[in-house]
């Protein structure tokens, strides 16, 4: 016990030094969002004075109702996102004035001071070339210079380090006593490497210079690609599909498998609510199964749900028919408990018999209920595709970035995982027009 | 008999923690015909509980309800309810809802629309029929209850106070509404309410009842609603008898009112 809460402080204080590294970025940020604010709410008092109601409050802090969104923030933000996004990654789409440092690419050098085992010390050059990722190696010719240390050359990819052997032309070397006591004029020793201006050198255990060339502020591509390259991802992969599979097919056998599963789910889910929101034995024979079933995230259910389905259609559309069913059961549960009995009542002393009451009475005051019930189990069928397809599928847009992400296609995983909020996104969207359409009479009981 | 028999009526169930509630002993009351009845009493002395019994959603424990001669079972067509709020249909038009209990008959929809298109100039509602319930007032809702139950064509009209969620205004409207109806359909209303004025103008008999156990107290005849049949109700209530009655009844329930707190203070 003793053993795991002390395994859990050494995460905890983990967690805590990446929180505090994050801190500057994150007061970076709120700042902009402040100066944005003052800088937008400047330009609008220039502009024609809003004259509605809500302008004439003089308490707004604390009205819920006097808040609402400001479009200018949201298109500043998420412009924001795009700014920042291109320039940590110099997207084309972005003026290079606006692109953070990028890492050194070009020639440079710097010079070595070596003394061999009498004392005696002379002075070589190192010329580097950093070429870019894809770029032909360059390569030269240099002089050997004077003195026992010879001159020599380097070509190393951005982001990449090498090993530069100085001792392999020199007239002395290390295994006769040489060594390197400074680069650049500074002492350097394996616990301190020295700082060239476009990039870091370093000694090594074995006595060699290892020379890492300048990062600057950029990601590298494997890491965060940039917004163009990401773009241009989406038009290929629409057009020539990923891995012979093409987009068009991995959404929609992703979006395939959440409405037949959501729709079966509902299909059984409903009658299922019902059942238990109009008779005691129903309800007290299901609610210790559905009370059980329900805090069960139906990812959990995904090894089971292969071990007896496998990794074909029927597992995936069980999983996301179980992830639907208990929130619609207990959604038209709900909806037909919620009923105002004066409105049974008033339905019986007009006449109505049982049938009726239910179809003209319960089911339409039910709707409203399903309706939201339906909205989340969307939202979580869509989330619960994704994971089982990261886990096991042969198609479908979780299936597309999990295989991406092997051959690190960070730029379609990207894509992916922008579809991915795209979509869901939508579906949300379209339930609510339905909702609107369907249910007008939602919340005006 | 034609007209609606409330026959030694008891009311007595247990409650979870061992005890037992006598929510009515022996309730008695015979209404005639297109009599108007109103009933009166504190909080607790079972007058929902005795309109859920007459309109069958309760069974009482003695005693027995006869309507026309026939003992009441359940809820039915022939005793029409109207409740406080809340009781529309919000998914249906101010058409639908009223022609509710036509349609569950299976009228004819000309017939049908005919009818409702009339109980809808009656209460004042014609301009609008296709209107969504949730979009009117709370004081047309409640002429659309009206609506709904007349349109029914019940024996017995129970209003468990219908007036009650309004605002003065309204409800004064509402209470000429009511008169004018009764009179114009002559059906058998018994309607609950806690104002003693509504109670005095819209009571051709009205039942003062008492709590613990929910019993009659006292029951007066008034000429108050015939009066107010058409007329203004303002002047109704200039009747010397009007005054006079309102603080007999007043002090009768804030007597009432008093022995309860007394009582609930002797056992604590």
């Amino acid at each position: 016990m003793g053993q795991i809460l002390s395994d859990l402080g050494g995460e905890l204080f983990v967690l805590f030094v990446s929180i505090a590294q994050a801190l500057p970025a994150l007061v970076g940020y709120i700042a902009i969002i402040l100066l944005a604010m003052t800088v937008w709410r400047f330009v609008r008092r220039q502009m024609t004075p809003k004259a509605d109601y809500t302008s004439l409050k003089t308490v707004t802090f604390g009205d819920e109702s006097a808040v609402v969104s400001d479009k200018a923030a949201s298109v500043i933000s998420i412009a924001l996102i795009f700014v920042i996004w291109g320039a940590f990654t110099g997207s084309n789409w972005l003026p290079g004035m606006f692109h953070a440092p990028g890492p050194f690419v070009g020639d440079s050098s710097f010079v070595y001071t070596v003394e061999d085992a009498n004392g005696n010390q002379d002075e070589a050059t190192v010329f580097v070339s950093v070429f870019e990722k894809g770029a032909e190696v360059p390569s030269q010719e240099v002089a050997a210079g004077t003195g026992f240390a010879k001159d020599d050359f380097l070509a190393v990819q951005a982001y990449r380090s090498k090993l530069i052997l100085w001792d392999k032309n020199d007239e002395t070397n290390r295994s006769e006593g040489a060594k390197i006591v400074s680069v650049d004029g500074r002492a350097i020793s394996k616990d301190n490497a020295v700082d060239v201006g476009f990039g870091r050198v370093a000694l090594t255990d074995k006595g060699t210079l290892n020379f890492e060339p300048g990062k600057g502020w950029q990601m590298e591509n494997i890491w965060l690609p940039a917004p163009d390259s990401v773009a241009s991802r989406l038009v290929s992969v629409w057009a020539e599909g990923y891995q012979n599979v093409t987009l068009a097919e991995h959404l929609s056998f992703s979006l395939f498998r959440v409405i037949v599963g959501f729709f079966l789910g509902a299909l059984v889910g409903i009658p299922l609510g019902y059942a238990m929101g109009l008779s005691d034995w129903f309800r007290g024979w299901f609610d210790p199964i559905v009370e059980f079933m329900r805090p069960v995230p139906p990812l959990a259910l995904i090894p089971l749900v292969i071990i007896w389905a496998g990794i074909g259609e029927q597992g995936k559309i069980i999983l996301l028919f179980l992830a639907a069913l208990w929130i619609m059961a207990i959604g038209a549960r709900s909806g037909v408990s919620g009923v105002k009995i004066s409105k049974v009542h008033a339905a019986y002393s007009l006449g109505a018999s049982k049938v009726q009451i239910l179809r003209h009475v319960i089911i339409p005051n039910s709707l409203p209920e399903i309706f939201t019930a339906a909205r989340v189990a969307m939202g979580v069928c869509w989330g619960t595709v994704v994971a089982a397809e990261l886990v096991a599928a042969e198609k479908g847009v979780g299936k597309m970035i999990v295989a991406a992400s092997k051959f690190q296609d960070t730029d379609i995983v990207l894509m992916g995982i922008i579809l991915i909020g795209i979509i869901g996104f939508g579906i949300d969207v379209l339930m609510r027009l339905a909702e609107k359409w369907l249910v007008p009479w939602k919340g005006k009981g | 008999m034609s007209g609606l028999e409330i026959d030694n009526i008891s009311m007595r169930f247990e409650l979870p923690n061992g005890g037992a509630v006598q929510a009515l002993k022996d309730v008695s009351l015979d209404l005639k015909k297109g009599e108007l009845l109103s009933v009166l009493g504190p909080s607790g002395c079972g007058k929902t509980t005795l309109l859920n019994i007459v309109a069958g959603f309760l069974a009482p424990t003695g005693g027995e309800i006869r309507l026309n001669g026939g003992t009441v079972s359940g809820p039915s067509a022939d005793r029409g309810m109207v409740f406080q709020q809340g009781a529309l249909f919000e998914w249906m038009s101010v058409r639908d809802n009223v022609g509710f209990g036509p349609s569950m008959k299976g009228m004819p929809t000309a017939e049908k629309r005919e009818k409702v298109d009339h109980l809808l100039d009656v209460v004042g509602l014609q301009d609008f029929k296709e209107k969504a319930v949730y979009e009117l007032s709370g004081g047309m809702q409640q002429r659309v209850s009206l609506a709904r139950c007349l349109c029914n064509e019940p024996d017995v009209i129970l209003m468990d106070e219908p007036l009650g969620a309004l605002d003065a205004l309204t409800r004064e409207k509402m209470q000429g509404l009511v008169l004018k109806l009764w009179k114009e359909t002559g059906k058998t209303i018994i309607l609950i309410t806690h104002s003693v004025e509504e109670a005095l103008l819209l009571g051709e008999r009205l039942l003062v009842m008492a709590p613990r156990p929910g019993r009659i107290h006292k029951e007066y005849r008034l000429p108050f609603a015939e009066l107010g049949v058409g007329a203004d109700l303002r002047e109704v209530k200039k009747h010397p008898d009007y005054a006079k009655t309102r603080e007999e009844i007043l002090t009768m329930i804030w007597d009432m009112e008093e022995e309860i707190m007394g009582r609930s203070e002797e056992s604590a």
